[in-house]
């Protein structure tokens, strides 16, 4: 459960304020399936990186799963962020230098997991994302729809109970896109939070609940 | 994290760009070989210096005429003269207990020659007790009989390179060569020399004491070698060489008494301090090598902005990430220093073949030294890049913009 109350997020560009978030409150229910949209500058990554624990607001609270994220100290919203949410980017940041295998293992190797056992888990969520035979190679050996499935294998390889995917299609060509919408669809049938940031109105419409931002408020929730 | 994954992580990451690796680890090399072989050479100077004194002799305490010692009495008056150091003086100082053996010496460089072919060589006039003090060794015939030290016999001892430059192949035992204007006879020949710190014995000639003195035409010894019987004895034996000449020059300490272990000590002084300087030196380049790193991990961590953003989006915290950075620059400053180690070790084995007369080796503490220096300009160089990793904004390295 995600529950955010009046955030405010500005930012100092040269001397003028930037009110990326103006009193931005929402509820979501776990297992939700939300697509935030709106125009360029509108502030959905900005929302998107609040919800994440990647950025923090500079007023509002922000409460996740009972837990009131927004007073933790830097740790414990690493740990947060660890075992709860899971990131799914439009340029799907993967380590250039890393294998599909270990671009997955990371999250296992960042909380000490045993390697008996990340081999297990990885080769599980390979064999999921139908990946088996791509375990070696290395991002740049692997197509846009592939890497983006290394991406979610990778974000979800911690059971997180959030999903958070800006534009996760926004790099594809229709048809993958099309199959990372039905991956991302499918684990939110399994019970995982989805919000998802789109441009694309066809993508949107998928979603259960839709959310149009315009201008750092929150337009129109339905 | 577990630690084989951070060690594995990092050194990935450390040699993923080739260019930049090649870089570091050559300036850490340098800098860390120039230490080691700095240390180590000055080590080595240190070691034959003090080698070469304790050739000269054991227990050995040496007199010379003239008071050097600074004892913060008055200076003495313009145109006072120490009185000469006499054989007799030399002869007086047997008495005393703790004293093995001594030895006068008169030396000075005169022309030597057999026939038409004349060589300047040092001359030295001393006993039979020599031979012992200075560990001398003989390759043929004998040494200055023991005997009264005031007989002047025409008798001498040639180094190894006077005899073969004087008789050639031919025996020169029993043989007569010409000291100035005196003729001696050749009664043994010394051993091959090691080079003596200071002193060439293969170019030097031993003649009585006596027989110096009147070749010379000088009555006063150059020094007094004296030898104690024990290492315990030596201060008691300075005491009492004091005391005696002090009686003899009617109250006057006009006598410098050396031990050798004072100016063994005073060179091993000296040859640390200049060792630690050189190696402070080249310190320097330990630093530039640090400085380096440093610059070398900002400019990776701006290229990895975004892959430290991720990190941080999997649930890394600020000290993982310092200790990722950090455990990347301390694992390329270790590989530049493993290198640097054995470019000292394969230099000091040139030099060391290069200079077969001048034990070269590597000094047992340097490798310590520059590991543990590479080690630490490793770490607290990659301080503040990792400090700079850790402290970016996920959401802001994470965005393309
Ligand atoms: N780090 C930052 N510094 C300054 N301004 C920022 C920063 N991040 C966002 N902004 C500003 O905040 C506003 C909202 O940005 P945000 O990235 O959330 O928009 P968005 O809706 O995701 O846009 P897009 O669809 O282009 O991705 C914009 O005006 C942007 O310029
Ligand atoms: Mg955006």
């Amino acid at each position: 459960m995600i529950h955010l109350q009046h955030i405010e997020r500005i930012f100092l560009v040269g001397d003028e304020e930037v009110h990326a978030l103006s009193d931005v409150s929402m509820t979501a229910s776990d297992g939700e399936y939300i697509a935030i949209m709106g125009p360029s500058g509108s502030g959905k990554s900005s929302l998107l990186n609040i919800i994440g624990l990647l950025d923090r607001p500079d007023n509002g609270s922000y409460e996740l799963d009972g837990i009131k994220v927004s007073e933790l100290d830097e740790q414990q919203q690493a740990e947060i962020r660890r075992h709860k949410i899971g990131f799914v980017f439009q340029f799907f940041h993967l380590v250039p230098r890393l294998t599909a295998f270990d671009n997955i293992a990371l999250p296992l190797m960042l909380s000490g997991i045993k390697q008996e056992e990340r081999q297990v888990r990885v080769t599980a969520a390979l064999a999921a994302f139908g990946l088996s035979n791509r375990a070696g190679h290395r991002p740049d050996q692997l197509s846009g729809g592939q890497r983006q499935r290394v991406a979610i294998a990778r974000a979800t390889i911690m059971q997180p109970s959030v999903i958070l995917a800006d534009e996760p299609t926004g790099n594809l060509d229709r048809s993958s896109g099309i199959e990372v919408a039905e991956i991302l669809e499918e684990l939110n049938r399994q019970g995982i939070t989805l919000i998802m940031v789109t441009h694309d109105p066809d993508l949107g419409r998928r979603a259960r609940r839709q959310i149009l931002m315009v201008d750092g408020r929150i337009e129109h929730d339905k | 994290m577990q630690i084989r994954d951070i060690l594995s992580f990092s050194m990935h990451a450390a040699t993923a760009n080739r260019g930049r690796t090649l870089l570091m680890l050559l300036a850490m090399a340098i800098g860390v070989s120039s230490v080691v072989v700095l240390i180590s050479l000055g080590d080595s100077a240190r070691i034959y210096v003090i080698d070469q004194f304790s050739s000269l002799g054991t227990n050995l305490l040496i007199v010379l005429p003239g008071r050097s010692e600074t004892t913060g009495g008055p200076p003495p008056l313009l145109g006072e003269t120490p009185r000469d150091l006499t054989l007799e003086d030399a002869i007086s100082l047997t008495r005393a207990r703790t004293v093995r053996r001594i030895a006068p010496i008169i030396a000075g460089s005169a022309p030597v020659s057999v026939h038409n072919l004349e060589r300047e060589m040092l001359v030295l006039g001393s006993t039979s007790e020599i031979f012992d003090i200075r560990h001398l060794d003989l390759s043929q015939g004998n040494f200055l009989p023991p005997g009264d030290p005031t007989r002047a016999e025409a008798i001498c001892v040639i180094g190894l390179t006077g005899k073969k430059e004087l008789f050639g192949n031919q025996p020169a035992i029993g043989r007569w060569l010409r000291i100035g204007d005196r003729r001696f006879r050749v009664i043994g020949i010394l051993a091959s020399p090691e080079v003596s710190l200071g002193e060439d014995l293969g170019d030097m000639v031993i003649i009585p004491v006596a027989a110096a003195q009147s070749l010379f035409n000088a009555s006063s010894l150059f020094r007094i070698l004296v030898e104690a019987t024990s290492p315990e004895g030596m201060e008691q034996t300075r005491q009492s060489i004091l005391e005696t000449i002090r009686a003899r020059h009617e109250g006057e300490d006009d006598i410098t008494v050396i031990t050798q272990d004072a100016i063994l000590a005073t060179f091993d002084r000296i040859f640390k301090a200049l060792t630690l300087s050189v190696a402070g030196i080249a310190a320097i380049s330990l630093v530039v090598a640090g400085i380096m790193i440093m610059n070398v991990m900002l400019v990776a961590i701006s290229n990895r902005k975004t892959e430290i953003g991720l990190l941080k989006a999997l649930g890394a915290s600020k000290g993982q990430i310092m200790q990722l950075f950090l455990t990347e620059s301390t694992i390329l400053s270790s590989i530049g220093a493993a290198i640097g180690l054995v470019l000292a070790l394969l230099g000091i084995r040139l030099a060391a073949f290069l200079f077969p007369q001048f034990p070269l080796y590597i000094a047992p503490w340097s490798p310590a030294i520059a590991l543990a220096v590479a080690l630490i300009t490793g770490i607290i160089f990659g301080i503040l890049p990792a400090r700079r990793a850790a402290s970016l904004e996920p959401a802001l390295s994470l965005a393309r913009r």
